[in-house]
């Protein structure tokens, strides 16, 4: 029996290892500098790269962010402060079902909202997508940060004449910080990569554009056009594509973790 | 671990008098100023209701904008999807034809693809998924614990157009040389197996997503295992049973319910999924029996389709099979949400790592 199982880890193991490595294998052989820093170039020829892209991931993970980050704290503070009862349970019910609808809807929601009003596809549209995807993971890991902060540690607040609002914000959410944050990134590593919703709200571009009001590029577009191309360069582009992708979302990861554990908010 | 005793703190001013501006008049003099300031630090306590309502209310509010992202989602899809509602009615749902040149919809195709690859996958993930789930929490040396779970997680962090890529790349063309062939050879007697091997096919489909869900099901079931009381291990080990049996009969037995929720919750992704498949399985809108042959999901249809449906019509039957998608994996997800919390009771399990 205990053989079995071991024989079933390592089945499960053995795709995870066999994707990394390739992506490592075929991506390290791709990346060169024209791909960091280049526009791509024209169907069938070789070289350029994916800076827009890589670019355009940014602009639009920055507009998910500002919208859903906030909101999606909001949401955590009255689940675990003033939601325990019917009323936070039911946004708890709502926010676990949400985490469930597939990416693409959500993808088919920003275009109604946003592409059909401005009447062409733009990055703030991809935002909002991902903005969407965010909030409900968001709202629950913070609910769930919030509540191991102790009891008295509030109480102890209230004692002293803090206000409820104050106590919230600069007692029991300081003190939940790390979690907070690390909740966030977690939301933030999952859209990082998302490509459905994208595909007919930030659309896509071969070139430069800094205007959020229209169709932007971003990595994980752009994997998969390139992907599915017939041209060996491109399908070149998109190992290494995929590897950057992958680096940035560790490394952001990893960054915002340094610098919460030591710099202002340590002890937080 | 309920707030909602929590005393609110309260400040009362007994005596609001000094408030009232006449009395401030220069005729008083000193005595006025005196109750002034006596009175101050009472009135901050006062003062400060009116913040903490706001903000209180602007909680709700975030709270609330939750419910109302929701009801948003459902309307634009309900709204949108009124022009094919109209056309076709439940027949949308029953027919084969596709095609938008005669203004023809049906989304049959699209519901057997995603139908037939997601319960490949379940078929496949769910017994190793659970086997590794068992193996971390019950026979696994407890250093290895910790790296083994962060490992099947981290499958669950790689985005899916990177599987999509790997499978184009790695996946297809082993399924083509290999897989597919001895299949052939072996089971081509069922029919499920027959044709020719292109390696895009519904089986390769519904293998990519079986290594995406895997991570999603073997967490969760994880949990639920952890939540089973311990003297349940300790009670069956007591009656003479062996290892395996006390893992069936103490363990399994007892997290029924929860697998289960976590076998649907894996069924929700695998149903939602658009990337990885949409690259794999051949986007072709056709039912067929051999699972070699090329077929189409809900998701992948929008995925391929959406922005460059020209009609209104087009559009709208899109917006449909969204609608159709979004319905049936919100049913599956709740399904599960309450079968996970009927283990688990609503109690985050600890984690064992």
């Amino acid at each position: 029996m205990t053989g079995v199982s071991i024989l079933t880890v390592l089945i499960v193991l053995a795709p995870l290892f066999a994707i990394f490595a390739y992506l490592v294998y075929k991506g390290l052989g791709s990346i060169n500098l024209a791909f960091l820093t280049q526009t791509p170039k024209p169907v069938g020829e070789p070289g350029g790269g994916m800076a827009n892209a890589i670019a355009g991931t940014g602009v639009i993970l920055a507009i998910a962010s500002l919208l859903g980050v906030p909101l999606g704290i909001g949401a955590g503070i009255f689940l675990s402060e003033y939601g325990r009862n019917r009323y936070g349970d039911a946004v708890r019910f709502v926010s676990d079902v949400m985490n469930g609808v597939p990416s693409i809807v959500i993808g088919i929601v920003a275009y109604g909202l946003v592409v059909m009003r401005q009447k062409h596809f733009s990055a703030l549209a991809g935002g909002v997508a991902l903005a969407i995807m965010m909030i409900p993971t968001i709202a629950r890991t913070t609910e769930q940060m919030l509540l191991l902060v102790p009891q008295a540690i509030r109480e102890a607040a209230f004692g002293l004449g803090v206000s409820r609002w104050r106590t919230t914000l600069s007692i029991t959410l300081r003190t939940a910080t790390s979690g907070v944050i690390t909740g966030v990134m977690l939301a933030f590593a999952r859209v990082a990569g998302e490509t459905a919703p994208l595909l007919f709200t930030a659309f896509g571009n071969q070139f430069w554009n800094w205007r959020l009001d229209q169709p932007t590029a971003a990595l994980s577009l752009q994997i998969y056009t390139y992907a599915l191309s017939p041209f060996d360069d491109w399908h070149r582009q998109a190992w290494a594509g995929s590897l950057v992708l992958i680096v940035l979302i560790v490394s952001a990861v990893a960054a915002v973790r340094i610098v919460v554990r030591r710099g202002t908010l340590a002890g937080a | 671990m309920s707030n909602q005793a929590l005393p609110r703190p309260r400040f009362s001013a007994p005596d609001p008098e000094p408030r009232v501006p006449e009395q401030r008049s220069p005729e008083q003099g000193p005595k006025a100023a005196l109750k002034i300031e006596t009175t101050a630090p009472l009135l901050q306590g006062r003062v400060s209701e009116v913040p903490d309502a706001l903000f209180g209310w602007a909680m709700r509010l975030c709270g609330f904008a939750v419910v109302a992202l929701l009801g948003l989602i459902v309307y634009q899809l309900v709204v949108g999807s009124q022009l094919s509602w109209h056309a076709f009615g439940w027949k949308f749902f029953g027919q084969s034809d596709w095609n938008p040149v005669e203004d023809q919809y049906g989304a049959l195709p699209f519901i057997f693809g995603t139908l037939v690859s997601s319960l490949l996958a379940l078929l496949i993930a769910v017994p190793l998924a659970v086997g590794v789930a068992v193996f971390i929490t019950e026979m696994c040396p407890v250093g290895l614990r910790g790296v083994l779970s962060f490992t099947t997680e981290l499958l669950a962090a790689i985005p899916s157009v990177i599987y999509g890529l790997w499978a184009i790349f790695v996946l297809v063309p082993i399924m083509r040389t290999f897989v597919q062939p001895i299949l052939a050879k072996t089971l081509g007697w069922t029919g499920l197996f027959t044709g020719p091997a292109y390696g895009y096919s519904i089986l390769t489909a519904g293998i990519i997503l079986a290594i995406m869900i895997i991570p999603i099901i073997s967490s969760i079931t994880r949990e639920v295992l952890t939540v089973v009381p311990q003297h349940q291990r300790e009670a069956v080990l007591a009656l003479g049973a062996t290892r395996w049996e006390m893992i069936r009969l103490g363990v399994l037995r007892n997290a029924r319910a929860g697998i289960v929720g976590a076998i649907i919750l894996g069924l929700g992704r695998a149903l939602g999924e658009t990337m990885a498949v949409t690259m794999v399985i051949g986007n072709r809108p056709e039912i067929a029996k051999s699972l070699f042959a090329f077929g189409y999901s809900m998701a992948s249809v929008l995925a391929n389709e959406f922005s460059e449906a020209t009609g209104d019509l087009y559009l709208s039957a899109l917006i449909e099979i969204g609608l159709a998608l979004f319905l049936v994996t919100i049913v599956v997800n709740a399904l599960a949400r309450i079968m996970v919390w009927s283990v688990t009771r609503g109690q985050p399990a600890k984690s064992i790592a």
